[in-house]
């Protein structure tokens, strides 16, 4: 498992998201509203749309085209036209910084 | 006998047969379509990625299966025989029903003018292969039409390099259902992008070669695009007797005026608190009136009061819209990040919203706008206006109220 530096915890608005690119691959780091992080597969998994531009409320994550919804902490699709889950990654904040492992 | 049947195999229509199983229905669900595929969604064939147009399915042919749903693929339903509840099926069969639902969607508009058959249509799959094989070749294009499709496929096209007039006989384009700011914004990027506009007039005659106006001017086209929008397919519905108008009738549980027979997505025209009766032409409204419809034919008894949604991608711009932002209403500008949004009220009460920005940048905030209609809010203006004020604190401090 490689861990990678992501960003700093204060680039993520509080129950919200941004995009994270990295090895040629993107994907999604959340800021929960406890402050607890969590990063997933970038895109929705029912059309290629990036999962970071919708909307956080609580643990779900919102698809902003079609409104899939996904738990970002399991990745489990909650509403359709999701129905396959996201992949997730381990993620954690040290010292305000947030690292991911994406290996 | 409780067998559903589902006419259409649409977005409402597949909705539909796939929702009778979720509301935990047992009987026999048969989808009928007339299209030679599995079904699709319609959204992507404006979108060819690569030169390729897009056949998206909305299910697997297992998916189907495993939902013990029996899916006829090219097979038109020709007649509803209301008495007997069943239906004649184009291959000579009948098939009877205890509830029909009616998902037939709707139909291009034809022109009416002289050489109107060289123009090609865009609606279906086929459609959208034919265009842009046609289109990569054909010369300049010509799109009849300024509306949502027609210009969603004039940006599809520039982008592809080829020459494309838009003609439109009202005098702006995308005047019935964007808000006008935004249809402005959209006009002014279309020709910043290149599309020559040609409004206000009549069509005299399409050519081999050129699109004739009314006023005698001449716009050559290699191919010729009719988007002049869709008719409800009613037929089947009143030839069996039940109440249409523009779309066939049905009351807020969906119901058309046969109790045994429903209606979903383009081709329904749903009974309104107001009084009227209101068709939507959306992606989500199939959707989610399939699923109210499904619910409904199952025993529960669910009025739809879905709020509308679209959304139109053109370049680089997401135009979103929730509800039916009308002239009348009071409308409240919010600049945000990558673009604006704006607000409509009626009698201080939230009712619509509308945001146009790059890429999904508006997305996050219509659909909190969408959850404070939804919670009824009478929002103070200053804080809508105010691009400071969360909006998400906004809808929290009304849900907790």
């Amino acid at each position: 498992m490689t861990w990678v530096q992501a960003c700093k915890l204060t680039d993520i608005e509080q129950e919200g998201a941004i995009r994270f690119d990295h090895g040629g691959r993107t994907y999604a780091i959340y800021r929960a509203p406890d402050d607890s992080v969590y990063c997933t597969a970038g895109l929705c998994t029912h059309e290629a749309i990036h999962l970071a531009e919708g909307l956080v409320m609580d643990f779900e994550v919102e698809c902003p085209k079609h409104s899939g919804a996904f738990d970002y902490r399991t990745g489990e699709a909650l509403r359709l036209p999701a129905c396959e889950n996201l992949k997730t990654y381990p993620a954690e904040v040290i010292d305000g910084e947030v690292r991911v492992a994406l290996g | 006998m409780d067998d559903i049947v589902i006419i259409g195999a649409g977005e409402a229509g597949t909705r539909a047969a796939f929702a009778t199983r979720e509301a935990g229905f047992s009987g026999a669900v048969t989808l009928i379509g007339t299209e030679p595929h599995l079904p699709y969604e319609r959204p992507p064939l404006s979108k060819p990625l690569g030169g390729a147009v897009q056949m998206k399915t909305i299910c697997t042919s297992e998916a189907l299966e495993a939902a013990g749903i029996a899916y006829h693929q090219g097979l038109a339903a020709i007649r509803i025989d209301a008495a007997p509840r069943s239906i004649a099926l184009s291959d000579g069969r009948a098939l009877p029903y205890g509830k029909l639902l009616l998902a037939t969607g709707a139909q291009t508009r034809r022109l009416a003018c002289p050489g109107a058959e060289r123009t090609l249509d865009f609606r279906t799959y086929r459609d959208a292969a034919t265009l842009f094989s046609r289109a990569e070749t054909g010369g300049p294009v010509a799109i009849i039409g300024g509306g949502l499709i027609g210009m969603e496929l004039a940006a599809v096209l520039r982008g592809k390099g080829i020459a494309v007039s838009i003609i439109e006989a009202a005098p702006r384009p995308l005047g019935r259902a964007v808000p006008p700011r935004f249809a402005e914004r959209l006009h002014a990027r279309h020709r910043e992008e290149g599309v020559h506009f040609h409004l206000g007039l009549g069509i005299a005659e399409i050519t081999p070669d050129a699109v004739m106006l009314a006023d005698g001017s001449r716009v050559p086209a290699g191919t010729v695009i009719s988007a002049i929008g869709v008719l409800p397919d009613i037929t089947l519905a009143e030839r069996a007797g039940l109440a249409t108008a523009n779309g066939i009738l049905t009351d807020s549980f969906l119901r058309t005026s046969d109790p045994h027979i429903f209606a979903a997505g383009d081709c329904a025209a749903v009974s309104q608190p107001g009084g009227r009766a209101i068709r939507f032409e959306s992606w989500r409204n199939a959707r989610s009136q399939a699923e109210t419809a499904a619910r409904n034919m199952t025993g529960t008894r669910e009025a739809f009061a879905a709020l509308p949604w679209f959304w139109s991608d053109q370049y680089d711009l997401g135009l979103q819209v929730a509800g039916l932002p009308q002239p009348g209403h009071q409308s409240i500008l919010r600049p945000v990040a990558g673009g604006e949004l704006e607000f409509y009220l009626a009698d201080g009460r939230l009712v619509a919203a509308a945001g146009l920005g790059t890429g999904n940048a508006v997305a996050k905030d219509v659909k909190l706008a969408e959850m404070l209609i939804a919670a009824g809010i009478r929002p103070d203006l200053s804080a809508l206006a105010d691009p400071a004020v969360n909006l998400k604190a906004l809808l929290k401090s009304a849900r907790a109220a």
